[in-house]
C-alpha cells in the first residue's frame, strides 16, 4: 500500500532550492506542518480506527472529495492572485443540471460533455469581465453569481433528479472502479496528474511567477509588464471550466443530475486552499500546501465519520482547523518579526515579512 | 475582451470545430438515454438465497439507521422507535446521519457502515440514486438494506417499508372529508408541487373515490399547488376561498400545507364554515385542533413506522425472509406483516387525529 502518495507526487516535496519561491513563498513553511499533520492524521487512522485501512474505504475517502480537489487547483492560483471564486459550487451544479436536461432531451453523453464544458467557460468569462472589465472585487462579483448559477440550474432542471448514465462512463467516476492494484480512483488520479500540471505552471513558469506579484502587489505587478487583467481573466474561465467538469464527474459519481449537487462546496474548496497555507491576502503559499490541505480534510472527514462523531462536531473540527491554519501562519509571522526587531537594528527584515500582509505587520 | 481580434478568431474557430466534431460524433455512435437503458439493465440485481421463517431472531444484531437528516424532529421518532425496538430483541441500533438533506450526503454514512460492518442499514433517501451505488455495495458486503420512509432504486434495498399504501392515504382522505361534510358540496384540494410523485398518486385516488356514487353530490372544483412553501399554501388558501365562495372542504396532503391553510382559517370568518382535512403532524396542528378550526386530520404514527423497520431489518438478518414477496414475519407488539410486491411491507392505516387523541402524540 503507497502511504501517502500525495508527498511523493506533488511537486512541493521536491528539494530544489533554486526554485525558491516553492519553498520560501510560505514564510514559516505552514504547508510543511499541513503535510506532517495529514500523514500523522493519516497514520493514527491506520492504527486506531476499525475499517479505515481498508482499501475499499481509502479509495472512497478520497474518491469523495473528488471534484472538492478537482476544484481547489485553479483556486489556488486565483487565490494567489489575490482573488477568489465563490460561485464554483453553483457552476458545479449548473453543469450536473444542464448534463440531466440534455440527457433527458435525449442527446449523446459524448455531446454534453462538451456543452457543459463550453457553458463552465461562459460562466468563468462572466465572472473574469466582471472582475477586469467592469472592475468590481472578486468577492462581490462570485457571490453574485454564486445565485446566479444556483439559479439558472433551478431553470435549467427543476426540483428533478435525472438518473440512468450510461455504464461505460459512470463506471470511470464510482469508488469501486480504481486503478488496479491500488486503492486510487480515476477521478483521484486525474487529480494527482492536474496537480502536478497545475504545480509546474505555478512554481515553475513566468505565468506562476506572475500571479505570486499580483497576489502580492497588483500595481507594482501591472508596471513590472506583468498583463494583470488577462491573467486574471484565464484564471477564471479556467476556473469555472473545472467547475463544470467536477459537475459532470459528480452527477456519474452519484448517478444522480440535480440542481441542487455540490450545494455549500465553495466553502469546502475554499477552506482546503486556506488550510494549505495558501494566504487568503494572496502572493503567497504553495501549491503542495492546498493539495495537502484538500486531502487532509478528506482523510479527517472520513476518520471522523468512522468513529461516529456527529456531523455537527465535524463541522466544527473544520472551522477550528480553518481559523487555526488563517491565525497560526501569521501569529508566527509576527513573533518571528517582533524577535528580529528586537534584536537587530533596521535595516535587517527578513525575506518572509516582504510579501506579509499589513495586518500581520501592525 | 481581452483577446485580440486574432487570438478571438482562432478561439472561436476551435470552438466550432469541437462542436461540429461531437455532432459528428453524436451522429455515428452516440451513448444516449435509450442506448444506455439496454446498458445499463443488465447491471446489478440481488442474490436470492433462501428463507427460512422458523429461525429465531440473531442476538446482538447491529442496526444503524440514516435518516434524510438529523436533528429532523419527525425523523427522530421514527429512529428512536426503531432503536427502542432493537433492544427489545436484543441487537443495538444507532442513528447516523448528515444535517442538511443533500442527495449526496448520505453516501459517506454508507460507506462508514459497510466500514463498520453493521448487520443492517434503515435508510430514508434523499434521492432514490444517489444513495444506490454504495448501498448494493452493502448489500454485496451481506449488510441488509430497509429503505424506509422514503425509497431508494428497487434494485438498491432488499425491503421498503412504506408508511400507508398510496390508495389508503388518497381514498382514506376522502372518505374522511365526506363523512364531515355529509358527502355534499364543492371540494379543493391543495397539494405541493405540480410534480412531487406522492402527491399525485395520492390526488389520482382521491379522484378515484371521488367517482363513486356516494360522492355525486360532492364535486372537487380544483387542485392548487403551494410549493410546500408556507407563504404560497397560505395564499392559495386565500385564493381558493376567494374563487369559490361557496366552497366547503379543503383537503391538504401535505403538512405544510395543511399547516398554513389551517392558519388561515383560524383568523378568516371561513373558521368553523370551511371543513379542513389532510396530512399534518399533531405538534403542527395542536392549536387549530384546540380553537375549532380543524377537527380532524390524519398521518401514519411514526413510532410504529420505525418499530416495524427495526422488526423487518431483524427478520432479515436473521434469515427469516429475504425480501421476496409472500414471506411473512413477526413485528414485535404489532404482529404479523406479510411483504409485498417489490419488496415492499405496508404498516397500515394512517392514524386519523382529533381532539380526543391529539395529546398523546408528541412530533
Amino acid at each position: 500500500m503507497a502511504m501517502a502518495p500525495e508527498t511523493g507526487t506533488a511537486p512541493g516535496s521536491s528539494a530544489r532550492e533554486p526554485a525558491g519561491a516553492w519553498v520560501r513563498a510560505a514564510g514559516p513553511r505552514w504547508d510543511t506542518a499541513v503535510g506532517v499533520l495529514l500523514v500523522a492524521v493519516f497514520v493514527v487512522g491506520l492504527a486506531g480506527t476499525d475499517g479505515f485501512a481498508s482499501g475499499g474505504n481509502l479509495a472512497f475517502a478520497f474518491n469523495d472529495i473528488a471534484e472538492v480537489a478537482l476544484i481547489a487547483l485553479p483556486m489556488t492560483l486565483l487565490v494567489v492572485a489575490g482573488q477568489v471564486d465563490l460561485s464554483v459550487a453553483s457552476m458545479l451544479g449548473l453543469g450536473s443540471a444542464l448534463t440531466g436536461a440534455l440527457w433527458n432531451a435525449g442527446w449523446a453523453f459524448e455531446m454534453i460533455v462538451p456543452v457543459v464544458l463550453l457553458t463552465g467557460i461562459a460562466g468563468g468569462l462572466l465572472n473574469g469581465w466582471l472582475v477586469t472589465r467592469v472592475g468590481l472585487p472578486s468577492l462581490a462579483v462570485t457571490i453574485g453569481t454564486l445565485a446566479l448559477y444556483r439559479g439558472l440550474a433551478s431553470v435549467v432542471l427543476g426540483s428533478d433528479a435525472v438518473t440512468g448514465f450510461p455504464h461505460t462512463y459512470a463506471s470511470w467516476a464510482v469508488d469501486t472502479t480504481t486503478i488496479p492494484g491500488t486503492f486510487v480512483t480515476y477521478p483521484i488520479a486525474l487529480f494527482l496528474v492536474l496537480a502536478v500540471v497545475t504545480g509546474v505552471v505555478l512554481h515553475s513558469t513566468a505565468f506562476g511567477r506572475s500571479l505570486f506579484a499580483i497576489g502580492a502587489q497588483e500595481e507594482a505587478a501591472y508596471f513590472a509588464g506583468i498583463r494583470v487583467k488577462r491573467f486574471k481573466l484565464i484564471l477564471f474561465v479556467v476556473t469555472g471550466l473545472f467547475a463544470a467538469f467536477a459537475g459532470i464527474v459528480f452527477t456519474l459519481r452519484y448517478g444522480s443530475a440535480r440542481a441542487d449537487n455540490g450545494l455549500g462546496f465553495e466553502m469546502l474548496v475554499i477552506a482546503s486552499v486556506l488550510l494549505g497555507g495558501i494566504d487568503f491576502d494572496g502572493g503567497r503559499g504553495t501549491l503542495f500546501g492546498a493539495v495537502a490541505g484538500v486531502l487532509l480534510i478528506g482523510v479527517l472527514r472520513n476518520l471522523l465519520t468512522l468513529n461516529d462523531v456527529a456531523n455537527e462536531v465535524q463541522v466544527i473540527v473544520t472551522g477550528l482547523l480553518l481559523v487555526g491554519s488563517v491565525l497560526t501562519p501569521r501569529v508566527v509571522a509576527a513573533a518571528v518579526e517582533r524577535r528580529h526587531r528586537r534584536t537587530a537594528g533596521a535595516g535587517t527584515v527578513p525575506p518572509e515579512s516582504e510579501a506579509s500582509s499589513p495586518s500581520s505587520a501592525s | 475582451m481581452m483577446l485580440r481580434t486574432a487570438a478571438r478568431r482562432r478561439a472561436a474557430a476551435t470552438a466550432a470545430a469541437a462542436c461540429t466534431l461531437a455532432v459528428a460524433l453524436t451522429a455515428c455512435s452516440g451513448t444516449t438515454k435509450d442506448s444506455a437503458a439496454k446498458d445499463n439493465s443488465n447491471a446489478g440485481g440481488a442474490a436470492t438465497a433462501k428463507a427460512d421463517p422458523d429461525a429465531p431472531l440473531k442476538k446482538g444484531l447491529k442496526l444503524a439507521f440514516l435518516p434524510k437528516q438529523v436533528n429532523n424532529p419527525y425523523e427522530k421518532i421514527v429512529d428512536e422507535a426503531g432503536i427502542a425496538a432493537a433492544e427489545e430483541y436484543g441487537g443495538t441500533g444507532k442513528e447516523v446521519g448528515p444535517s442538511d438533506a443533500s442527495a449526496s450526503s448520505q453516501v459517506s454514512y454508507i460507506n462508514t457502515l459497510i466500514q463498520q460492518r453493521q448487520d443492517a442499514i434503515l435508510i430514508a433517501a434523499n434521492d432514490p440514486n444517489a444513495v444506490c451505488g454504495p448501498l448494493r455495495q452493502a448489500m454485496a458486503k451481506g449488510i441488509k438494506v430497509v429503505a424506509y420512509d422514503s425509497d431508494t432504486a428497487k434494485d438498491c434495498r432488499q425491503l421498503f417499508i412504506n408508511q400507508a399504501s398510496s390508495e389508503q392515504i388518497g381514498r382514506g382522505l376522502v372518505r374522511n372529508l365526506g363523512k364531515q361534510l355529509d358527502h355534499r358540496g364543492k371540494i379543493a384540494i391543495l397539494s405541493a408541487t405540480q410534480n412531487a410523485t406522492n402527491q399525485n398518486t395520492w390526488i389520482s385516488f382521491m379522484k378515484e373515490e371521488l367517482k363513486l356514487p356516494e360522492y355525486r353530490d360532492m364535486k372537487l372544483v380544483k387542485v392548487a399547488y403551494g410549493d410546500d412553501d408556507d407563504q404560497k399554501s397560505f395564499q392559495q388558501t386565500q385564493g381558493l376561498l376567494q374563487a369559490y365562495p361557496d366552497l366547503k372542504g379543503i383537503i391538504s396532503p401535505t403538512t405544510v400545507g395543511i399547516a398554513a391553510a389551517a392558519r388561515y382559517l383560524s383568523d378568516s370568518s371561513y373558521k368553523g364554515k370551511v371543513v379542513l382535512n389532510g396530512l399534518g403532524t399533531p405538534n403542527q396542528m395542536r392549536t387549530y385542533v384546540k380553537d375549532g378550526t380543524v377537527a380532524q386530520f390524519s398521518l401514519w404514527n411514526p413510532e410504529e413506522l420505525g418499530y416495524l423497520g427495526s422488526y423487518a431489518a431483524a427478520a432479515l438478518a436473521s434469515g427469516q425472509i429475504t425480501g421476496a414477496e409472500g414471506e411473512r414475519f413477526t413485528a414485535g407488539r404489532l404482529g404479523e406483516y406479510t411483504v409485498g410486491k417489490d419488496g415492499e411491507v405496508i404498516l397500515g392505516e394512517p392514524t386519523v387525529f382529533d381532539k380526543n387523541n391529539i395529546d398523546t402524540f408528541d412530533f
